[in-house]
């Protein structure tokens, strides 16, 4: 078990440093040099230099890449080109709304599809199952910026039960969690969708497998068979699909947060790209990455937790 | 049988003939602003009603439909043109550096969320349908190649791969042969659903301006006008996304009916 | 009274009839064979009295347990008869465990479903275990399923299936997917657990050399019916029905094999060693490798016809590929007429002259071509042939086909028909070997007979050579002039077959000898009839 995380980790750390050096590269090719553009078009010639030379700019690639993903390591993002402030501090701030966001939605997506997927599996091919499964077929057609604006419609708009947008802090956590609670909602429902759909067809394969008839054959009922010897088997492909949407609802965070002003990392990035602050562009992909890769590492580990067999194979 | 394929090929095909039919004819112009005309709800002459501009809704929703469709379509080319390849190569080489190389590289565009591709190259190249096309072809690269490897390795470990290996046949030459055109049924349905995933990524891409541009109508662009009008006119936020939703529940039903008429063993290869 | 009885059961599945006015009687203590080929009913027989039928199955008849007729129970009830008073042992020993848990929770869970203590569920699946033979030293109840082997597997479910001492074991063909001399012991086991508890056995089987010695009574099945039921010492004797009679011809056929005629040297397999990388426990460890073949040399004369035998895992499947081609050897090498066979390079006329004929009649084909064009595959070998159409045409008709079978599907055809279409694609280009991979071991008896003399025939008039790959000795000895043994990796035995059988000079072969079932010598007076 150790050696198999032992080398899950070192993947992960391969991984990072290749995904580090692609975003570097790509900022590195993009148009534009910001010195300049911090500074206006009329800017003279010494002062741009002047300022490259402060951003660090003037340096050679090499060396700027080392000093970027030192930088990374020991938390230190560099100082935005627009806001002279340090990126850190302004990831920061922002990932206290994203992250909490997409956590909030994975939760309520799992707790929503499990139920769904479990209910439907057992009910196979009979009414309940139709029903589930058309709702489920639904909710993956819905787009989840669109959703999030019905929600605003129906319960912010017409009700008046929350608010229709932005975010009063964490000084209060129960207002908090309230103005997060329609983003999670529409963030989580299609993802619930596509996940009550997976562990219904994995459900549903595992119930064919040899050992669910040797588990009625020692005397367990249908349902019990399910659920002692089905639910564990089904993971696997589960688990997948759980850490895939991480990355998912990540990325939809940023774009609902669009939809209700939060001052996430969503509106922190399409602020910089349109400022070309692309420091701070470059520290927020790599978050996203960086979340997305531990992500897969975590499942992995679940994996080996959840199969036996991958403890000692590779 | 056809009880998901008939409704999922009736809807995928009106959406269609719908983009089709814009470029001939629209029941209004969708150029043509009439500010007099806005926010005009669903009547006999503007069967979905006007927009903010007193743009004709179902002509933008027409126009709007091809740039979707198109995005989609071609990030499905991108993804089974380069996907497909590889993940045959790794198969055919499986075990061997090539194809960690492959997996690899796939596992590493996987950390990037298409937005993230799409955040990217807007950086670089500024914002624009192209971006979309390449950054959700990107994504569906490794789709394509991981299930093509997989159905590819349970195809290669057939005994008839085997007779055909003793037929002097090379791996190249078995690929083509006998591994692809017992893929192409997989091919077809993943296909369906990644084109109904672009559609709703082009949607979100759009939305956020990381999309097609102005004046190029899109049906994520005209949620993000009608937004702020939700409260006043919902049908003008009320319309693109019923659009969405119908062409991507259309071309779901239609991938899990194709899979059902294909080849009910389909199943069996994808793991 | 007979703790078992099965009255007029019939059994349709989707409106299809399975079972057919099915009567059968076993009392406590006894065991019972149920025999037949694939299809006949006997596996339905099985699962209709576990209640385990599937879904869409309609059940008319009466299937008593102690006097408690079993149709007319309700699920929940049922639920209380199986595992307390049946149990059941599969086919499958690798795919019947949950892959996931413990062996001992699984055992112990029988007896924690009927309300016993955690703690004394555990001892005692710890003690069902070792009665079955796992030492705990060894193989202890915390061990999960794919650490063990098909054997040691075999004994956790049959440890479930008597851990709460039910009265009724079923055991559905226990034994067919392993060795010879796994399947011996196992088989021990089973006779004599239910010797020990006086448990009623109910043995589905299709091999008749299986029930011999071991079972009380014999009930024959086919096609949903039984046809002939008895002690088994009479029904062997007597046979009194056609279907019997042809089961047990096709079980011990020989085909007509002709005088040995071999030529000169054909096939030279030169100390040939193979290793397989094993997993490493971290990504710095050490590389290690597993032996699969160590220094292996056999040859095979033109004309000639070699069996190889021995157990699952000795390397049979390794020396075919190298033999084939298919992979290099690590050390040594194999030559066909003098030529390097060699897995890198293309040599179309050495691909010609030899051929493979494998085990599994429904993954051999691609599903998407026609016969004609999946037997002409091998032509390729032979650059432009004009006349691809009348070899085709010729092939199938020399394995007892129709030239006009070469335009339909595969799908058309049935697992010995499927067999006779791989051999004529293995013919087509005429060559000098053909090595036939457990070719037959997928077939019922009758259409096994079938191919075996289709070899046979092949053999006399072209004078074909084969190397024909078996796990089961007695069709070996029918077939072939020689036979080499292997066992771990090593050939330990390669002598003529009679030679073999009557004096086997080294263990390993004496031991497959001694496990292999054999149906009782024949009566003198049958060898006359037609």
């Amino acid at each position: 078990m150790l050696s198999y995380a032992l080398r899950r980790l070192v993947s992960l750390a391969l991984s990072l440093a290749v995904a580090s050096l692609v975003v570097f590269l790509v900022v590195e090719v993009a148009p534009g040099d910001p010195a300049r553009y911090m500074l206006g078009t009329g800017a003279q010639e010494d002062t741009v230099a002047a300022l490259r030379a402060e951003l660090g700019l003037d340096r050679p690639r090499v060396e700027r890449y080392l000093a970027w993903v030192g930088g990374l390591l020991t938390g230190d993002l560099g100082t935005s080109y627009t806001y002279r402030t340090p990126v850190a501090q302004m990831v920061a701030d922002r990932l206290w709304v994203s992250l909490p966001l997409a956590l909030f939605a994975l939760a309520l997506s799992t707790l929503l599809a499990f139920p769904a997927g479990l209910y439907a599996a057992a009910r196979r091919g009979r009414a309940g199952d139709v029903a589930v499964m058309g709702a489920t077929q639904l909710g993956i057609a819905v787009p989840n910026f669109w959703f999030a604006m019905l929600l605003v419609l129906l319960f912010a708009i017409n009700l008046g039960w929350f608010g229709a947008g932005g975010f009063p802090g964490w000084s209060d956590p129960l207002a908090a969690i309230k103005a997060l609670t329609l983003p999670a909602v529409a963030l989580a429902l299609p993802q619930a969708a596509i996940l009550a759909r997976v562990l219904r067809s994995a459900l549903i394969d595992v119930l064919g497998e040899d050992f669910i008839r040797t588990a009625r054959a020692k005397g367990l009922t249908r349902f019990q068979a399910l659920w002692r010897h089905g639910v564990r088997n089904a993971l696997i492909p589960v688990l997948t699909i759980v850490g895939l949407q991480f990355s998912f609802l990540l990325a939809g965070a940023i774009i609902i947060e669009q939809v209700f002003f939060l001052p996430g990392l969503g509106r922190l990035i399409f602020q910089a790209i349109s400022a070309r602050d692309l420091i701070v562009v470059e520290s927020v992909v790599m978050l996203l990455v960086f979340a997305v890769i531990l992500v897969t590492f975590l499942t992995d580990l679940a994996y080996a937790w959840v199969d036996p067999r991958l403890r000692r194979r590779r | 049988m056809t009880r998901r394929l008939l409704p999922g090929a009736v809807l995928s095909a009106l959406v269609i003939l719908a983009a089709l039919v814009s470029f001939v004819w629209t029941p209004g112009d969708v150029a043509s602003v009439e500010v007099a005309q806005r926010l005009q709800p669903p009547s006999a002459a503007h069967w979905l009603g006007t927009d903010q501009l007193g743009r004709d809704i179902l002509s933008m929703l027409m126009v709007g439909a091809r740039t979707s469709i198109a995005v989609a379509l071609l990030a499905v080319g991108i993804g089974i043109g380069a996907g497909v390849p590889l993940g045959l190569a790794a198969a055919a080489l499986h075990g061997s550096w090539l194809d960690e190389v492959i997996m690899r590289g796939n596992d590493l565009i996987f950390a990037f969320p298409a937005l993230v591709i799409a955040i990217l190259i807007t950086a670089i190249a500024g914002p624009g349908a192209v971006n979309a096309i390449v950054a959700i072809g990107i994504f569906n690269v490794p789709v394509f190649a991981r299930l093509s490897r997989g159905a590819a390795l349970s195809l290669w470990s057939r005994d008839f791969v085997l007779a055909a290996r003793l037929a002097g046949k090379g791996k190249p030459r078995i690929s083509a042969e006998h591994i692809l055109p017992n893929l192409a049924n997989l091919l077809i349905v993943q296909g369906t659903i990644q084109f109904s995933l672009g559609i709703l990524a082009e949607a979100g891409l759009s939305y956020v301006g990381l999309g097609a541009q102005p004046p190029v109508p899109s049906w994520g662009r005209m949620l993000a006008e009608a937004q702020t009008l939700v409260a006043i006119a919902p049908h003008v936020a009320l319309m693109p996304g019923l659009a969405i939703v119908l062409t991507v529940l259309g071309l779901n039903l239609l991938g899990d009916g194709l899979r059902d008429a294909l080849d009910p063993r389909l199943r069996d290869l994808r793991t | 009274m007979s703790l078992l009885a099965i009255r007029d059961l019939s059994v349709t599945i989707g409106g299809r009839p399975v079972l057919d006015r099915v009567s059968l009687d076993l009392a406590p203590g006894e065991i019972l064979a149920l025999t037949g080929e694939s299809g006949s009913g006997k596996s339905m027989t099985a699962l209709a009295t576990m209640g385990l039928l599937p879904q869409g199955a309609r059940t008319e008849g009466a299937i008593r347990l102690d006097g408690t007729d079993l149709t007319t129970l309700p699920e929940a009830a049922l639920c209380q008869f199986r595992g307390q008073a049946m149990g059941m042992v599969f086919q499958e020993p690798m795919t019947a465990l949950n892959p996931v848990q413990r062996i001992g929770d699984q055992v112990a869970e029988v007896l924690t479903l009927r309300g016993a203590p955690r703690a004394e569920a555990r001892r005692r699946a710890a003690d069902t275990l070792a009665r079955m033979g796992l030492d705990p030293e060894r193989v202890p109840p915390s061990r999960f399923p794919h650490e063990l082997s098909g054997g040691q597997r075999q004994r956790v479910g049959i440890a479930m299936a008597v851990a709460a001492r039910p009265r009724l074991l079923v055991a559905d063909e226990p034994t067919t997917a392993l060795d010879v001399t796994t399947q011996a012991r196992i088989l021990d086991l089973l006779v004599g657990v239910v010797r020990d508890e006086g448990m009623g056995l109910l043995l589905i089987t299709h091999d008749l050399a299986v029930v011999h010695g071991r079972a009380d009574r014999i009930a024959v099945m086919q096609t949903g019916r039984i046809v002939e039921e008895g002690p088994v010492a009479r029904v062997f004797a007597e046979r009194r029905h056609a279907y019997t009679r042809a089961l047990f011809a096709a079980s011990r056929h020989r085909p007509a094999l002709g005088p040995a005629r071999t030529y000169g040297p054909l096939l030279d397999v030169a100390q040939v060693t193979r290793d397989y990388p094993l997993p490493r426990p971290h990504p710095f460890a050490k590389a290690r490798k597993a032996r699969a073949l160590e220094d292996v040399s056999l040859t095979i004369r033109a004309g000639e016809r070699v069996g190889l035998v021995g157990p699952s895992g000795c390397g049979k499947s390794t020396l075919t590929r190298a033999i084939l081609g298919l992979e290099r050897p690590d050390a040594g090498s194999v030559t066909l007429g003098g030529r390097p066979v060699r897995a890198d390079r293309r040599d179309p006329d050495l691909r010609r002259r030899m051929q493979a004929v494998f085990q599994d009649p429904y993954g051999s084909f691609d599903p998407r071509q026609p016969v004609a064009r999946l037997v002409a595959e091998p032509l390729h070998l032979l650059g432009r042939v004009p006349d691809a159409p009348d070899r085709v045409a010729r092939a199938l008709t020399a394995v007892g086909l129709a030239p006009e079978d070469g335009a339909r599907s595969i799908h058309a055809f049935s697992g010995g028909q499927r067999q006779r279409i791989a051999i004529a694609r293995a013919l087509v280009t005429g060559p000098d070997l053909v090595v036939f991979d457990e070719a037959v071991s997928a077939l019922d008896v009758r259409v096994r007979a079938g191919i075996l003399d289709l070899i046979a025939g092949l053999s006399r008039e072209e004078g074909l050579a084969y190397l024909f790959i078996t796990h089961d000795l007695t069709v070996a000895r029918g077939l072939c002039d020689r036979i080499v043994v292997m066992e771990a990796g090593r050939i330990v035995e390669d002598r003529a077959t009679e030679d073999l059988f009557a004096a086997p000079a080294h263990p390993a072969t004496e031991r497959l000898i001694a496990a292999a079932p054999t149906l009782p010598a024949q009566h003198p007076s049958e060898e006359e009839r037609p």
